[in-house]
């Protein structure tokens, strides 16, 4: 301690009052504020990419869920559709789509003239070209589900071509369509008429949701039908196959498990994986389940075990937390009575794990139902029109998924494709946003505090 | 029978195996409970797993192993007509498409199993039949190759048929040996707990096959690859020019630049912002506004990355290009290194700020305190005590978000193009290791070709790549975390 | 040492450096802090003791504002130093906090070297005009100290490498430092074991040279041993404020004498 006798402590700065701030506080402080802005900046910055990401998705999709149709007064002739004349839908069938065509070719001028629309400067063939491509199947569809109407002249709602569509819809204008070999001024200038005179409108579109997806040259008709079946037979797999596979493996690790090299082995692998790159399970599912087992395919079945894989680390690790939140004196309860390790877990560890199990269940499937990358490479991009049967046989058949759907939109041509792809975006982001509030409803619901 | 009836037969039958295991459990203490070592339901319940567990692991056995078999068989016919290597890959691609285009034949009673077992690929008219059903195959089918699809067709129904009786003589064999043991000495709870542990065993297990199964993959195809490319020009060429007619340049070079210069981008952006914003929320931001920022900031965590992707395509990449590529003579891509860089960026903020804010709050409070006790104002404090203090972490942090950020596919595919270049300029538009590997593994070449199999050595560099930067970042936060505990 | 103190605090200058004035403190809806009232003098050593949860810290914590890291901490009443009430709206606790510097329960050095570690506040205060000035202020505070022998040779190593009593005398020097005037203390010796304490015990003693140091103790005997000054509070409440003699031999309030009779706290 002698080195402390001879010192005092520094020179004591010329003191100066309290209430005023010197030079030197002044500029720490202007720094102090300067670093604050920064932070709020930050924050205000990744808002407004939030912002901006969501504008840019609901602003370009809503429109997908209101399409334009056209109205027409078509005469369901005998002759033509029911050569037989027996009404019976498998004869009825024979008749092709080109049949029912033909027949609204003729009846969609016919109808615009009934209704006092002029159609000068234009011939039928444009004229009928304002139709989609997809609209006598419709009508065929409508005549097949309800024979009876055959000889009546129905009111009915054609789906407009995708153009005509885009016109309503602020997409195509007068300028454009100079340019565009598909579409011209004049046809335009008569959908302007049309709608004056109520024939066009836009409407809601169930089609949009219930339709599948269809070929580059009708826009108008895709819809997201297979895409969302092929979605929830994957999560069906992904729940059926990764809720009792994580949950068991994470009742062995937290409960069971020795401590020894293979559960390290298990736990550093567990962390590993739910950090490999999703793509690189897609290279997974087509190596082994594909080109090994002999899966088919595009089928829901390989999808669901990609995503099942993907999904298991995520599940694992709530899971795990879940259980760890279970105090200890709860087994030691049960133990004290006699319990069996095993009773004392699935009677009572399990059960008050539950809702944290499943809310970490539900985050997963949000995660595995947003994936896209890995279901590329097991071909769930191929164009499919036929929806799959019911499951389990449905579950080998060939479908797509909703974020695959998007990523096939944006690969075509046609800019009425975006407004679908943004579309099926807001339906997809609605999902997740469905099974996110559950999962806080079941947190909120069943929080408990020990 | 299939698989799903072999599946709900033995369920059945375990089930059935419950109730006669408990029946005979009473009736061998004639109806008295307190006399058994265990409760009725469990000797029901040993029955029970004694029945499926045995029958299930056979027949998932049964599966893997059935397709290796067949195929070693079958490629025996198709090799003795002379094809080997690669040819014979093909072919083998082949038989497997017709056997089950003839299957489909059958079944939509096209043709009969007579005729099938006639049917003489140099004769019939095999192809144009198989069109019909909507089954394509590439070349005429040689007699060698109907032959062994005509086999391995054979051979699987055999094998289902083989399957499904050995499937349930083991689950039979199973409940019966359980019954046996059923006297009321039998330790039926220790019996099915034990066999439940197995199982909650086996399950933990599924995490190493699944790293098994990628690292086999992953290397098997790679292999393969170099046996038909040079491992050198792999790895040392600087072009990326692959051909369908072969003779392609597939090095690496040109989208490991490319990966590495978007991902750069994307720290650029989400680094500091992610950063600065976690710093904000966990030192500046009164719990109002840190209540509402923290749920919207990870909002944006939850949202799927082919949203990222079209928001890139459509919104981003067009507003480079017009404010900024263009205007600058930097070029007329709206997909560029930028777009792609600066919506991953986006993405990766709330990865970077949820992190940093757990590790800037697992910083103790007395080295706050011991700062402010000193007259250090806050952003002194942060900046030279506890941003130092969590720096390990942090950095930890930016590895995760770099290996996320090597890995991510669907904002590369959609926002940074399909041209491998190596270039400085962030306007164009370049190529990353995982937009190769979904376009060389979804295009129209042939599997068993160099361009195809490519794309596994490519997984097996990103799969290195990325568990590398996992494994350093993963000890970076531990040793960090221990250091406070 | 007991004797020696009684000498000394003959000497004490009698100029108040801090003074309180119906102090009241709220944590919420929770009054920590009732009416105290209180004179510190400079160049000297007051106690605060009295049974956990009494107060005494955060009243300690009020002279130099650290409550106001807590947010829901609230404070009424003043305190003044050198006369300016330091909850004045035109002070920044910025430039309080150098000229009242404050001593933590547990050693919390910087994860920085040692010279850092007693450099960070001069260099944030801006104390030193080279490097030169800054290494001798470095050695002065070690050497007030009483650390400068044990570290010199290794000024650049971790601060969290040394042992606990000497990581409690490096902040002490991390304190002096910032050429505080006064020191406030809060239990420095809690977390220390006897032989750390006796050291750090000392070098209190000499510290009262230069400044005014405000410590807070949960032990009666190290009160005894340090201080000049005592003053006990209970439940909030200053009960009883004087010399520490008087307090300990022959204290006033009926509370004070159950405590230091070891019959509450």
């Amino acid at each position: 301690m002698t080195d402390a006798t001879a010192n005092h402590a520094p020179e004591a700065r010329t003191r100066s009052s309290l209430l005023e701030q010197d030079e030197r506080t002044r500029r720490r402080n202007a720094s102090e504020k300067r670093f604050r802005t920064y932070g709020a900046v930050a924050i205000c910055l990744a808002i407004a990419a939030l912002v901006m990401l969501l504008t840019s998705v609901l602003g370009n999709g809503t429109s997908a869920f209101f399409q334009t149709y056209a109205k027409i007064e078509v005469t369901l002739d005998p002759e033509v559709l029911d050569p037989k004349g027996n009404r019976d839908p498998a004869e009825m069938s024979k008749v092709t789509t080109i049949g029912y065509g033909n027949l609204m070719k003729k009846a969609f001028p016919a109808s615009l003239q009934a209704a006092g629309v002029s159609t000068e400067g234009i011939d039928d063939k444009e004229v009928g070209a304002m139709l989609s491509k997809e609209a006598p199947a419709q009508l065929r569809n409508r005549v097949l589900a309800n024979p009876d109407m055959l000889g009546e002249t129905i009111q009915f709602w054609a789906l407009a071509n995708g153009r005509i569509d885009g016109y309503l819809k602020g997409r195509v204008s007068m300028a454009s369509a100079e340019r565009d070999g598909n579409v011209s001024p004049e046809q335009l200038q008569l959908a302007d008429r049309m709608r004056a005179s109520d024939m066009l409108e836009k409407r809601f579109n169930w089609d949009f949701i219930t339709f599948p997806d269809a070929s580059e040259l009708r826009p108008e008709a895709a819809g997201l039908g297979v895409a969302i079946v092929g979605s929830a037979y994957m999560m069906l797999i992904v729940l059926f196959l990764a809720l009792p596979i994580g949950v068991a493996a994470s009742i062995y690790l937290e409960e069971f498990a020795p401590q020894n090299r293979l559960t390290d082995l298990i736990e550093v692998n567990i962390s590993n994986l739910a950090a490999v790159p999703s793509i690189v399970f897609g290279i997974l599912g087509l190596a082994v389940f594909i080109n090994y087992a002999g899966l088919p395919a595009s089928a829901p079945i390989v999808g669901g075990l990609v995503l099942t894989l993907m999904t298991l680390p995520t599940i694992i690790i709530s899971t795990r937390a879940a259980l760890k939140a279970v105090p200890p004196s709860i087994r030691d309860a049960a133990l004290g009575v006699g319990a069996s390790k095993m009773q004392s877990v699935f009677h009572h560890v399990l059960p008050l794990a539950l809702p944290g199990i499943l809310t970490g269940t539900i985050l997963g499937l949000a995660q595995a139902l947003g994936e896209t990358a890995p279901l590329l490479l097991i071909g769930m991009v191929a164009f499919v029109r036929d929806y799959p049967s019911w499951p389990v046989d449905g579950f080998f058949e060939p479908a797509s998924a909703l974020p695959v759907q998007v990523y096939n939109f944006t690969t075509r041509g046609d800019p009425a494709f975006v407004e679908r792809a943004s579309g099926a975006i807001i339906v997809l982001l609605i999902f997740l946003l469905c099974m996110n509030l559950l999962a806080i409803y079941l947190r909120r619901k069943f929080e408990r505090r020990w | 029978m299939n698989i799903g009836l072999i599946l709900l037969f033995v369920i059945g039958l375990g089930a059935i195996g419950y109730v006669l295991g408990r029946r005979r459990a009473l009736a061998s203490v004639s109806g008295d409970p307190r006399k058994l070592h265990s409760l009725p339901s469990q000797y029901g319940q040993s029955v029970f797993l004694y029945t499926l567990v045995p029958a299930l692991l056979l027949l998932v056995v049964w599966l893997v192993a059935e397709p290796r078999l067949i195929d070693s068989q079958v490629r025996g016919i198709v090799a003795e007509s002379g094809t080997s290597g690669a040819e014979l890959d093909l072919k083998m691609a082949d038989v497997g498409r017709i056997s089950q285009g003839l299957g489909e034949l059958i079944s939509s009673s096209a043709i009969t199993e007579e005729q099938l077992a006639n049917m003489r690929a140099d004769v019939d008219d095999v192809r144009g039949r198989l069109a019909e059903i909507g089954v394509a195959v590439g070349a005429d089918i040689e007699p060698a190759v109907l032959e062994a699809a005509k086999r391995s067709r054979d051979l699987s129904g055999s094998s289902a048929l083989l399957r499904s009786l050995l499937v349930i003589a083991a689950a039979l064999a199973g409940m019966a040996f359980a019954l046996r043991r059923i006297t009321p000495e039998f330790r039926a709870r220790n019996v099915s707990e034990a066999v439940v542990k197995a199982l909650l065993m086996g399950s933990s297990l599924v995490a190493i096959l699944t790293t098994v199964g990628i690292v086999l993959s992953l290397v098997f195809e790679t292999v393969h690859f170099f046996q038909l490319y040079a491992a050198k020009d792999f790895f040392l060429s600087l072009t990326w020019n692959p051909q369908f007619r072969g003779g392609s340049d597939l090095g690496l070079w040109p989208l490991i630049w490319g990966t590495l210069y978007i991902s750069f981008i994307a720290l650029l952006v989400a680094v500091p912002i992610g950063l600065l914003a976690a710093i904000y929320l966990a030192e500046y931001a009164s719990k109002r506004v840190r209540s509402i920022a923290k749920p919207l900031i990870e909002i944006l965590a939850g949202i799927p990355t082919i949203v990222y992707g079209l928001f890139a395509l459509i919104t981003v990449g067009p507003m480079l290009r017009d404010y900024f590529a263009q205007p600058l003579g930097l070029g007329n891509s709206s997909s560029s290194v930028m777009t792609a860089g600066l919506v991953m960026g986006i993405m990766l903020i709330p990865f970077v700020s949820s992190l940093s804010d757990d590790i800037i709050n697992s910083v103790p409070q007395s080295l706050r305190d011991g700062s402010y006790g000193l007259g250090a104002t806050k952003s002194e404090s942060i900046k030279q005590v506890i941003l130092p203090a969590a720096l390990p972490g942090v950095v930890g942090a930016v590895l995760l978000a770099a290996s996320r950020a090597i890995g991510e596919t669907m904002i590369v595919v959609m926002g940074a193009g399909a041209s491998a270049k190596l270039s400085l300029n962030p306007f164009e538009a370049m190529t990353t290791v995982t937009v190769k590997i979904v376009s060389q593994l979804t295009g129209d070449t042939e599997f068993a070709s160099p361009e195809t199999l490519v794309a596994f050595a490519l997984g097996l560099t990103l799969f290195v790549f990325t568990l590398g930067l996992n494994v350093l970042a993963l000890y970076i936060v531990r040793k960090y975390r221990e250091q406070y505990e | 040492m007991y004797d020696m103190n009684r000498v000394e605090s003959a000497v004490t200058q009698d100029e108040i450096k801090i003074s309180a004035h119906n102090v009241q403190v709220y944590y919420g809806e929770k009054q920590a802090i009732k009416d105290v009232n209180v004179e510190i003098l400079d160049k000297t050593v007051t106690a605060f003791i009295g049974p956990s949860g009494c107060g005494k810290s955060t009243f300690l914590r009020c002279i130099n504002r650290m409550n106001d890291t807590i947010p829901v901490a609230r404070i009424e009443g003043e305190i003044r130093l050198d006369g300016e009430d330091i909850y004045d709206r035109r002070v920044d606790p910025v430039q309080l906090r150098a000229r009242v510097g404050m001593v933590f329960q547990k050693p919390n050095p910087f994860p920085k070297s040692i010279f850092d570690n007693v450099a960070y506040g001069p260099r944030i205060h801006g104390l030193a005009r080279n490097r030169a000035e800054l290494d001798e202020i470095v050695e002065k505070s070690l050497r007030g100290a009483a650390l400068w022998n044990e570290v010199k040779d290794r000024l650049q190593e971790p601060g969290t490498g040394l042992s606990g009593g000497q990581q409690q005398r490096l902040c002490i020097a991390r304190a002096v430092a910032t050429a505080p005037e006064v020191l406030l203390m809060d239990e420095p010796c809690s977390a220390l074991d006897p032989i750390a304490t006796g050291q750090v015990e000392e070098l209190i003693e000499q510290l009262r040279a230069d400044f005014s140091v405000v410590i807070v103790t949960h032990s009666m005997q190290q009160a005894a041993r340090v201080s000049q000054k005592t003053a006990f509070f209970h439940l909030g409440n200053l009960v009883e404020y004087g010399e520490t003699d008087d307090i300990f031999t022959k204290p006033k309030d009926s509370r004070t004498e159950a405590y230091i009779s070891g019959r509450i706290g």
